[in-house]
């Protein structure tokens, strides 16, 4: 497995195959826990290393696994490291628990996640697949801190909110207050607001992804090193 | 070897193999982390219940001296309503009840009310609930102190038409755009002081719940 296959995997998983973003699979969490960006990062951060792990698993089970139980054997696999994440949260993140709350068990039911195994794990040896789970998990949790730093920031004027749910007690001097005395937007932290973000945030991609396209003699974007090799 | 069954038992033990494996790793996961879950519910309890109790008032272990009632007329909840009691030396100081306003404008609304051995309540404070956010979660501490608004309040000195948002010709606020999270709030407390006040004695005196059954929480 060269560098630039590597690369290629990375800037799939991150860019051009961004879960949230170009595939739209995972909403589900996506759209519900992104009220702020500390929640969006620890559920992406969650998310990121089910898909490694799980990725990792079926990539070694793979000349095992036949293809009439390997629907089920992912979700085995998927199940039981989501419940270990699970665990391990609520006995050393305990406040971060309680706010993400139902949607740690239902990153089970995120069907990047079982993509990811069936589409590439599968199909290809461990170091690329854990790679293949690495750059999907981090194009997740890039969507989702974009996202909940777009709401957070809309919708009550700061930035960085509950850090030390997360970091520990240092943290909460990551807090920004960016507009004081916000007087708090409703819409951007109700549902619909996620919708309306993360529209925002496909359309922003799409405009970049023309404007790229539309000069392709131009070497690269920044986003997307090297994509011309391959 | 050549009939059909030998697959389907192959994939069937592999599928078996791995669920084995994956019970196994959360077995041994369990194994680790559960004494610190365990502790971690219960420090968490312990701080929320003593964020309405002073410290110093009781000497007795808060968690362990549990009870459930269940009084689904009067509370207008099915679910059971745990009563921790605070004692100080073997005397009555106060209960703490978690009930449950059932009527919030998105369901429930779970409080922790402590109500002091004379009637009044020493501190409520909402534990969890699904209301709008802006709207009607100005009853979280973290909000705004409108719920301190009940601390010293009681039966006598508060009249049973007094026990309403002002907007229902009662005493306490309600919040801009919201009523019926505070109304739900204030509904909920008066239940639980008129339940203390009929119940005072049973309340203190019925056996606790023995340790083991604390573990679930």
């Amino acid at each position: 497995m060269t560098n630039s296959n590597l690369k290629k995997i990375l800037a799939d998983g991150v860019w051009r195959q961004n879960t949230g973003l170009v595939v739209l699979l995972g909403l589900c969490p996506l759209l519900a826990v992104t009220s702020t960006v500390i929640n969006g990062l620890a559920l992406g951060l969650a998310t990121m290393l089910t898909l490694m792990a799980s990725n990792l698993t079926v990539s070694l089970l793979r000349g095992l696994l036949k293809s009439e139980i390997r629907i089920p054997a992912f979700v085995l696999i998927i199940a039981s490291v989501v419940t270990v994440i699970e665990l391990v949260m609520h006995a050393y993140f305990y406040d971060l628990f309680k706010v993400l709350g139902i949607f740690i068990p239902l990153i089970v039911t995120n069907c990047a996640i079982i993509g990811r195994a069936e589409a590439f794990a599968s199909r290809n040896s461990p170091l690329p697949s854990l790679v293949d789970g690495f750059a999907t998990g981090l194009g997740f949790c890039i969507t989702l801190v974009l996202l909940g730093a777009l709401r957070e920031l809309t919708g009550h004027g700061t930035l960085l909110e509950g850090a030390d749910m997360l970091l520990g007690s240092w943290g909460q001097y990551l807090a920004l207050t960016i507009v004081p005395q916000h007087p708090g937007f409703l819409l951007a932290m109700m549902p619909p607001g996620a919708f309306f973000g993360l529209a925002l945030l496909i359309a922003a991609r799409n405009a970049w992804q023309a404007r790229e396209a539309s000069r392709p003699a131009q070497p690269i974007s920044t986003l997307v090193p090297n994509s011309n090799e391959n | 070897m050549n009939d059909t069954s030998h697959p389907v038992i192959r994939s069937g033990a592999l599928l078996g193999l791995i669920a084995l494996l994956g019970t196994t790793l959360l077995a041994g996961v369990n194994a680790l982390t559960h004494e610190r879950i365990a502790e971690q519910d219960k420090l968490r309890m312990l701080q929320q219940l003593n964020s309405v109790i002073p410290t110093g008032s009781y000497n007795n272990d808060l968690l362990a001296d549990r009870i459930e009632v269940e009084n689904e007329a009067f509370f207008r909840h099915t679910e059971p309503v745990t009563v921790y009691r605070a004692r100080m030396n073997n005397t009555p100081v106060a209960v703490l009840m978690i009930v449950t306003a059932p009527d919030g404008y998105n369901g429930d609304i779970r409080l922790l009310t402590a109500i002091n051995n004379d009637g009044t309540v020493l501190g409520v404070r909402v534990i969890s609930h699904r209301e709008t956010p802006g709207l009607g979660d100005p009853i979280e501490i973290e909000k705004s102190d409108w719920v301190l608004a009940f601390n010293e309040k009681s039966l006598r000195n508060t009249q049973v038409g007094d026990w309403a948002v002002k907007r229902d010709g009662g005493e306490f606020d309600q919040f801009t755009g919201a009523t019926i999270s505070p109304r739900a709030v204030v509904k909920a407390v008066h239940t639980a002081l008129l339940y203390f006040e009929e119940n005072r004695k049973p309340l203190f005196e019925s056996t606790a719940i023995p340790a083991t059954q604390n573990d679930k929480q």
